[in-house]
């Protein structure tokens, strides 16, 4: 039962899930008939802030809106549709079992369990395959062109860490229809009045009274102005925090700030160190690059990965023999072969680079080879499959991956980590959801390929709309506290200081000169591989370099109208206190589980070493007013499901 | 990896929606050719902050020609020289040493200016939000195979929703009108079986509403020339077609109610 509390673990009475006391695969069902219902007509008194607008936001604002609720729903973008889910490519899981290849909702439950290393709560993952079915069913009635076959119905491929076809797609523009479906469901209910838009307008801070969430405070991004806003309760949807590495597949914006000041006022943030480095991406080609670009995985359906076997092999890959590559994951993993889950793929290519085998002008690559695909299927159905995929490397890469082998190469992608959440979502501050890549729930160490866009669209389509009944049905007709309360005051009047400070430093370096030095520190010591004493020397190395952010920053420019430079400033100071936090969680966490490799606890070959024993837990930090001193809480996870196993994709 | 060395940009510049603008010149002295376009941007205002003047605004966010966030008229060009390329796919390899690059934001008055390169797109929001959807609200859809749809039928469909609303058609048309994007999303959803019930309600509210932000179209097809993603100038005709039938529908629709 996942509400005991462990004697000896520091914190576990605080952290309680709160999922029904019944087998796993009764909760959500036992949930579902024992929550507290708001009547339809009692639906309008409440008010709901959604901050972000991506597939949890817009799944989540839209459902919400329809049931009832008001909703009030902030993006930074210009326009909702711009969420950074746009840019997933591959697809979305769901025990369909359409394929009738023995796919089942236990198999979604644990396959995801496995593939995030035992590290993820059984109730919320085997809630997730429950209702992915549902996703599929909701975003088809909304007019997601999925592929189909051409008897009409839905077609599926397979990913990373599965054995089944489970995986529904849109061409290689999964995450894009299906957000333009979420976001057309919201603009549905913004049309109707039902849900205020707030484009261009980023949270600063949230704001709790006596203990419960009562709203937020944004700044506005085109004219600097700061305000309030009170809510009943309030859902953050604002995705991970990838960008600490500087250089990541995640959008130029996607950034920490509102689970981070969500933190700040209270709020746990679970696994920090969790965090996915995806293993398809576009190597580095030069200094002045400012993002990765992401192949989908699912190029690894028909695509071999390989280096060659001689070190420093300078041919052009057409002129190395069959028998002088290595195909290393077909060789090291031969049941999943080319398709072994993310983070063991990544490593795998590290250690091939690392080995001198790699390839490309910068030595920084292995090659994704599609030339036996190609002679097995045609060019014309791999271009069908990926042609998509293929135009966007040669436009980026400047190289035709028809004739010569993509170079890919592994780099940051998501991060499993998160705001901590109970059963309902509800992180430790009451009244305060988080939903989506923001909280740390389902994925445990490490996500498998399409896992996120289901998850995203469960939390916000499926599961929200019940649990926050829960919380709100006792609240009816009870004042709740205004923007004139003096605790919204005194946010307004921090964040006015904080956004003013940026530009009264008057130093000499950019935000982004920072970025880059924080990404790369963040990258050498917890990025792929991470050691004692490489996470020591990051935190000897970080608060000087923080400090040298507060004393050196300048910020162009003025408050009072758009300023780039000034919303980044705010952005990289929020990861520079995240990225000391990642740092700690990673070298408190002596194991290696998932995306978190600890180079000392490794086998013979290399592979992971968990460490049931003494890290079969979530640690959920508490914020103390300094990054380095936040104190390390633990939710034990009970297994009674499934049974704890070295995870082997042998 | 070569470098290109002395790129001149002029630039536009502008402080707010009210100000007056004014190109300003500004030099690359040199840059890798394996930079993309907004990088060169990127070094632009981090040179730009190490002199202490202020950075150029430009919206930008995926740099994976997904989101539709990035935008700028290069060289009088929407989304620049290459074909089927969004500006952050754009790539330096196209552009030689010693060029002078013009870099504007989107023209079109239902796109007024917010700063510099910047521009407020919410038009085509509006748009969507009069009936570019289907009403399907959650927890009641049927099984997802029950309709089958025919492949062509749903390739067609994805043809149309691959739009990532960027604007560029409506920058590139001389009269500043948005059909390209809207009947993109018409044909998404109309040849859709799914989409049927509303077809002829949601293709008279989009075009009526985008008729009252965006000018009229004449055929000139500089939209589909600027698109990134290639969209073709038929589904205008598409639209046109329902949106002929849906003045009889839903006229003969109201007078039975």
């Amino acid at each position: 039962m996942s509400t005991t509390t462990i004697a000896g673990l520091p914190g576990s009475e605080k952290l309680q899930s709160k999922a029904p006391n019944v087998a796993v695969p009764e909760m959500w069902e036992t949930f579902k008939s024992d929550m507290k219902l708001v009547n339809p007509n009692n639906k309008r008194k409440f008010k709901i802030i959604v901050v972000g607008t991506g597939l949890a936001g817009a799944s989540a604002a839209a459902t919400l809106a329809e049931l009832g609720y008001q909703v009030d729903a902030f993006t930074f973008h210009d326009s909702p549709r711009r969420a950074h889910s746009i840019a997933a490519q591959g697809g979305i899981n769901a025990a369909k079992n359409y394929k009738g290849d023995g796919d089942s909702i236990h198999r979604l439950f644990y396959d995801t369990i496995k593939g995030g290393d035992f590290r993820a709560r059984e109730s919320n993952v085997h809630r997730l395959a429950e209702v992915s079915v549902d996703i599929i069913d909701q975003m088809v009635a909304q007019g997601v062109p999925f592929a189909r076959e051409y008897g009409g119905l839905l077609d599926n491929r397979s990913f990373g860490g599965a054995q089944v076809s489970r995986t529904f797609y849109a061409r290689g523009q999964t995450g894009q229809q299906l957000l333009i479906g979420a976001y057309q469901q919201m603009a549905r209910q913004i049309g109707l009045g039902n849900v205020r838009l707030w484009n261009r307008t980023e949270l600063v801070d949230t704001v709790t009274v006596d203990g419960r969430c009562a709203g937020i405070v944004t700044r506005d991004l085109m004219t600097g102005d700061i305000v309030s806003h009170a809510a009943h309760a309030v859902v953050l949807c604002t995705g991970g925090y990838g960008n600490v590495f500087f250089l990541s597949t995640n959008a130029m914006a996607c950034n920490v700030t509102a689970a981070w000041r969500a933190h700040r006022r209270g709020a746990y943030f679970a696994n920090p160190c969790y965090t996915q480095i995806h293993p398809t991406c576009i190597p580095q080609a030069d200094d002045t690059q400012s993002k990765l670009t992401l192949m989908s995985e699912s190029l690894r359906n028909d695509g071999r990965v390989w280096v060659p076997k001689a070190v420093g092999d300078e041919r052009a890959p057409a002129d190395i023999p069959e028998d002088e590559r290595d195909y290393y994951l077909e060789r090291l993993y031969p049941s999943f072969g080319n398709l072994a889950p993310r983070d063991i793929s990544s490593r795998a290519a590290k250690r091939a680079v690392d080995s001198g085998r790699g390839v490309g002008p910068l030595k920084n690559g292995v090659y994704l080879d599609f030339s036996a695909a190609i002679g097995r299927l045609g060019k014309d159905v791999v271009e069908e499959r990926y042609g998509n995929l293929f135009e966007m490397y040669e436009r980026i890469a400047g190289e035709d991956p028809y004739s010569t082998p993509m170079r890919i190469y592994p780099a940051s992608h998501y991060t499993m980590g998160g705001l901590w959440v109970d059963y309902e979502l509800m992180t430790s501050i009451p009244g305060l959801y988080a939903a989506g890549e923001a909280n740390f729930s389902d994925h445990g160490a490490n996500r498998l390929g399409a896992s996120a866009l289901m998850q995203g669209l469960s939390d916000g389509y499926f599961v929200l709309p019940y649990t926050i009944g829960n919380y709100l049905a006792p609240l009816l007709n009870k004042p709740v506290p205004g923007v004139d309360h003096p605790e919204f005051k005194a946010a307004e009047a921090a964040a006015r200081q904080r956004y003013q400070g940026y530009l009264d430093v008057k130093g000499t370096r950019s935000p982004d000169f920072f970025h880059r030095e924080l990404g790369k520190i963040i990258w050498d010591y917890c990025g792929m591989e991470r050691t004692e004493q490489g996470l020591e020397k990051a935190l000897s190395e970080l608060p000087a370099l923080y400090e040298e952010f507060q004393k050196d920053l300048r910020v162009t420019g003025d408050g009072a109208s758009t300023n780039q430079t000034l919303e980044k400033a705010g952005r990289v100071d929020d990861f520079f206190q995240l990225g000391m936090l990642m740092c700690r969680d990673a070298l408190e966490r002596k194991e290696s589980c998932g995306g978190h490799f600890r180079a000392e606890y490794q086998d013979d070959e290399g592979e992971a070493k968990r460490d049931d024993e003494n890290f079969a837990h979530v640690a959920a930090w508490e914020w103390t007013g300094d990054p380095m001193q936040s104190i390390r809480n633990v939710e034990p996870l009970d297994f009674t499901t499934v049974h704890l196993a070295t995870r082997s994709y042998k | 990896m070569s470098h290109l060395s002395d790129i001149k940009l002029k630039i536009w510049r502008q402080a707010g929606p009210d100000q007056g603008g004014r190109f300003e010149s500004y030099l690359i002295p040199s840059i890798s050719d394996e930079a993309s376009f907004l990088e060169m941007l990127d070094v632009l205002n981090e040179q730009l902050i190490n002199e202490g003047r202020e950075a150029v605004v430009f919206d930008h966010d995926c740099r994976e020609g997904i989101c539709g966030t990035c935008s700028l008229m290069i060289d009088g060009q929407a989304h620049g020289p290459q074909r089927g390329t969004a500006t952050c796919q754009l790539h330096m390899r196209k552009f030689q040493s010693g060029a002078e690059i013009v870099i504007e934001p989107w023209r079109a008055s239902a796109f007024p200016i917010i700063k510099d390169l910047m521009v407020d797109r919410a038009a085509f929001d509006r748009i969507v939000e009069s009936g570019g959807f289907i009403t399907a609200e959650t927890g009641g859809a049927p099984d997802a195979n029950l309709i089958p749809i025919p492949k062509p039928v749903a390739d067609a469909s994805m043809d149309a929703a691959a739009c990532i609303g960027c604007g560029a058609c409506v920058a590139a048309c001389p009269n500043g009108a948005a059909n390209l994007f809207t009947a993109a999303k018409v044909a998404h959803l109309s040849l859709l079986p799914q989409g049927q019930p509303e077809r002829y309600k949601r293709v008279e509210a989009m075009v009526e509403t985008m008729d009252e932000y965006f000018g009229s179209c004449t055929n000139h097809g500089e939209c589909e020339a600027a698109c990134p993603k290639e969209i073709s100038i038929d589904v205008i005709a598409l639209m046109h077609q329902d949106y002929r039938k849906a003045k009889f529908a839903n006229r003969k629709t109201l007078s039975r109610s």
